[in-house]
Formats: structure tokens, C-alpha cells, sequence
């Protein structure tokens, strides 16, 4: 039993016939080939999935696509304009991720916290991020890359 | 992981909603799906179909009017926590829903899921008990308010009926001389209450108490108001000390005990977290 959907995934229109039970995160991944959204615990906690769904940052593993329906999404792949978005040049520069597994969804989400705080402490930064888990950095070097993408985005 | 199959409905009013719910006993509502979503993707949970009320108009929106504030089912905790005007009528409502889970859960939880929910280790009931919070309620025989004290029956046990939908919930805006707030100690991995304590305290015209209410999430099955606290502060000055010493004959006798904290633990948690939340509300009335 298909139900139709339209959105809007980083600019382009979707059209797909789905499955109620299927997630955003498959839909993305397997069906629309989008793999730079990460499953890592597919239990909600660790935010490797995260992507902006109007704007919004949300868990992609916790979202029904039909819960989408006429939605407008940007994955990773989406962030990039001709030369890399802020936030990810700050975590190249700032050696913001080791593995990478926990990148895009950090990514998604230092975005949707520089959107809400232009200019956040140290503090609101860690604190913003809590739905992010990363098991290499320790954080550290995250923290510099979001004070690094502000300053720029502020500039 | 996925969910096992089921129907997905999207009605457009709550009328429609509660009709697709009467007719199938096996279906759920979905409001933002993020306790239902995970219990399903773990199979501890297989509805027949599911009723999607998130795009139902009537169940958003915050409103003001006649002393109180309505807040629709559906609002989302990022929505409550940013509205001035929950910050400024139900402060402790605004601060137990920014606390809630990390910001993206705050842009898909919804105040009508995590009451309907009512996980004992939830935020919201708390709130909405020492708040005085009054729920409206439609099902296939019309619809119905119920008070927050006589909504949290037992464990993840509500007065809903399946066929019901809570549609909102109302808040009387808190008059001068009131003030409120929410103190949660959370379980540093989870993020949920170990305990979390709800204020709300008013003084008269010489300062002293005329009114108080204190209760707990996290600590018991469900929700609950410590009421020989809220009575000993009651004609108090409302001092550091007068707070202490009303804590201090606080007793939960059913305090539930798990893997993380000891029943006699949460209780004498529940006596730092409820002190701290008497004396930001009573900052703030
Ligand atoms: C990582 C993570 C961390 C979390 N941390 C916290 C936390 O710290 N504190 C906290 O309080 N919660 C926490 N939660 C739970 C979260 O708040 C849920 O959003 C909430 O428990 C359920 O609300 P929902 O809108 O998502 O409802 P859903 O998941 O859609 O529904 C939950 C239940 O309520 C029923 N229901 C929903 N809306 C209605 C309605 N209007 N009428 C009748 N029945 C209805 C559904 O049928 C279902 O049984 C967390 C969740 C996650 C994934
Ligand atoms: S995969 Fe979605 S939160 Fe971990
Ligand atoms: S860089 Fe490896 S999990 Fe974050």
C-alpha cells in the first residue's frame, strides 16, 4: 500500500510512491542515494542521522517519510554552494572530526544552533550539541570549529 | 530498523481523527512520534495503523485570553519554550519544555504526546500538575476538560480513552504575586528526570505565602504533588530557610527505585530539586 509524497531534498523535487513505515533516513539513503545522512544507532540518541527538515534540525531515523510530505529537506549534500558552507569549512580547518561517522549530522546541527545563536558561549555550544554524540574528538576541536564558523558568519 | 506494517491516516480535523480511531481499535495517534517511532522500530509496539494529527490546524497555536494560556496539542516543546508568552505566564511550563531531550527532539516532541505518554520520567506532567493545567479532551461522544490531578492515573496510564484525543491544554496565566519554575536533575547519559521538581508559589500583599504548590516527575510512577510541603509553606515568609524546613517533611511513600537511583536516593534528590525550584519561584513572584 504506496502513499504518494512531494518534497524538496537540498533544492530538487521529489516525487516517490512509499511505505507508511518507511523512515526519512531510508528514504534518503536508500531511495534517493543520499548517503551522507548516517544511520548510527537507529535508536534516536546519537544524531549521526540529522538533517534540516524546514529548517529544523531533526533525528531522520525518528521521522516517517509520509510525516515529510511536502516537506523541504537539506542533507550534507545540500550545504555546499560552489565552495564549502562555513560550518564546514570551520571543521576542516579546525580538525572538527577524526573517523568522519558523526560529521554530517554535527554539521546539520551547528547550522540549525548558528541559525537560533549567532554567537553562542562556549557553553551553549556544547550544551547545543548534546543530540550530536561523537566517539573520536572529545569534542574539543568541534567546539572550536562552531566558535570558528560564527566568527566568519558574523564577519 | 523498521516498524512492522500499518495503515497511515492523515486526517485534517479532530473530528475525522477521532471517527478513523472509534472505527479501528488497533490504531494509534502520532503526534511528533518520538516515543511511539522508537517503540515501534524496536517492535514493542505494532499498531494496526496509525492516525497522524500533526497537520490538524486546531491543534496548534499558543493563545492568550480570559487569564489563561491555550496551548494545542500539537505545539512542540521548541515552540513553548521560545514563546514569550508561556515565558512570561507559565515560566515553569516554558523551562521544563526547553530542558527536554537536546534540540532536535524539541522540534518534533509535542506537549500533547509527552502528556498523553505520561513516562514517569517525562517533564511535562509535572509542569502541568503544579501549574493547575487543565486538559480538553474530544472523543467519538463529544468532548470533556479534565483537571491535570485526576489526567495521570499510573504508569503510562492517562484518563484518555483509546478513542480520545487530548486537543489541548490550558494554563491559568500566573498573576501578580505568582511565580514558577522547573529544577530537573537529569540522568547524565538519557537525558531524562532522575527527578525533576515543579514550583509554583504566591505571596500575599505583606509578602508572605498565600499559595503553593510542589510536585515531581521522575521520582514515582506518575506525577505527584507533594502536598505537605505546599501546606507548611502556606502563611510562611517564604525564607531560604522556611523552604528548608518545609522540604524537609517531604515524603513520596511509593519513590520507585531502578538501575539508576535508589527509591531512598530520589527522595532526598527530590528534597534538593524541590528546594531549588521553591526559591526560583518565589524569585520570580
Ligand atoms: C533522544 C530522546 C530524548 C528524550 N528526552 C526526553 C526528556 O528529557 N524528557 C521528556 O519529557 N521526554 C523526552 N523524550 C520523549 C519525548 O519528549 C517525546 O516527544 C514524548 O514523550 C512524546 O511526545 P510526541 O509528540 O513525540 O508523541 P508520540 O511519540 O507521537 O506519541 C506518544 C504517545 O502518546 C499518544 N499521543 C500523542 N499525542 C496524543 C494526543 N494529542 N492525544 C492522544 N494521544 C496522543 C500516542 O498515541 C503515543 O501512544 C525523549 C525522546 C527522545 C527520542
Ligand atoms: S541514527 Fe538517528 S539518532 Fe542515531
Ligand atoms: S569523528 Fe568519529 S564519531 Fe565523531
Amino acid at each position: 500500500m504506496g502513499i504518494s509524497i512531494e518534497l524538496e531534498v537540498n533544492g530538487a523535487s521529489v516525487s516517490k510512491e512509499v511505505e507508511p513505515r518507511l523512515l526519512l533516513a531510508h528514504l534518503l539513503r536508500e531511495e534517493l542515494g543520499l548517503t551522507g545522512t548516517k544511520i548510527g544507532c537507529d535508536t534516536s540518541q546519537c544524531g549521526s542521522c540529522t538533517i534540516l527538515l524546514d529548517g529544523q534540525a531533526v533525528k531522520s531515523c525518528t521521522v516517517l517519510a509520509v510525516q515529510a510530505d511536502g516537506s523541504e529537506i537539506t542533507t550534507i549534500e545540500g550545504l555546499a554552494n560552489g565552495e564549502y558552507h562555513p560550518v564546514q569549512q570551520a571543521f576542516w580547518d579546525n580538525h572538527g572530526l577524526q573517523c568522519g561517522f558523526c560529521t554530517p549530522g554535527m554539521i546539520i546541527s551547528c547550522v540549525d544552533l548558528l541559525g537560533t545563536n549567532p554567537q553562542p558561549s562556549e557553553d551553549e555550544i556544547r550544551h547545543g550539541l548534546e543530540g550530536n554524540l561523537c566517539r573520536c574528538t572529545g569534542y574539543h576541536n568541534i567546539v572550536r570549529a562552531v566558535q570558528d564558523a560564527a566568527e566568519t558568519m558574523n564577519g | 530498523m523498521y516498524p512492522s506494517k500499518f495503515d497511515y491516516h492523515r486526517p485534517s480535523s479532530v473530528q475525522e481523527a477521532v471517527q478513523i480511531l472509534s472505527g479501528n481499535p488497533d490504531a494509534k495517534v502520532l503526534a511528533g512520534g518520538h516515543s511511539l517511532i522508537p517503540v515501534m522500530k524496536l517492535r514493542l509496539a505494532a499498531p494496526a495503523a496509525l492516525v497522524d494529527i500533526g497537520r490538524i490546524g486546531a491543534l496548534q497555536g499558543i493563545s492568550r485570553s480570559n487569564g489563561s494560556l491555550r496551548i494545542g496539542a500539537c505545539v512542540t516543546y521548541h515552540e513553548i519554550a521560545n514563546s514569550a508568552d508561556v515565558q512570561a505566564a507559565a515560566p515553569a511550563l516554558a523551562e521544563a519544555a526547553g530542558q527536554i531531550g537536546d534540540r532536535q527532539v524539541r522540534y518534533r516532541g509535542t506537549i500533547g504526546g509527552n502528556l498523553s505518554h505520561a513516562d514517569p520520567a517525562s517533564d511535562l506532567p509535572a509542569a502541568a500538575l503544579a501549574l493547575g493545567a487543565t486538559l480538553h479532551v474530544t472523543g467519538p461522544g463529544g468532548s470533556r476538560s479534565v483537571s491535570a490531578s485526576d489526567f495521570f492515573v499510573d504508569l503510562m496510564m492517562t484518563a484518555l480513552q483509546p478513542d480520545e484525543i487530548l486537543t489541548g491544554v490550558e494554563v491559568p496565566v500566573a498573576q501578580a504575586g505568582t511565580g514558577s519554575a522547573y529544577a530537573k536533575w537529569e540522568h547524565p547519559a538519557s537525558g531524562y528526570a532522575l527527578c525533576g521538581a515543579a514550583a509554583v508559589v504566591t505571596r500575599g500583599a505583606g509578602g508572605s505565602c498565600t499559595g503553593a504548590s510542589l510536585c515531581f516527575n521522575g521520582v514515582s510512577s506518575t506525577a505527584v504533588a507533594a502536598t505537605e510541603v505546599a501546606a507548611g509553606l502556606v502563611g510562611s515568609d517564604l525564607s531560604d530557610a522556611a523552604i528548608d524546613s518545609a522540604v524537609g517533611n517531604l515524603s513520596i511513600p511509593d519513590a520507585t527505585g531502578d538501575m539508576f537511583a535508589s527509591a531512598g536516593y530520589r527522595q532526598e534528590l527530590a528534597k534538593v530539586m524541590g528546594a531549588r525550584a521553591l526559591r526560583t519561584a518565589r524569585d520570580r513572584a
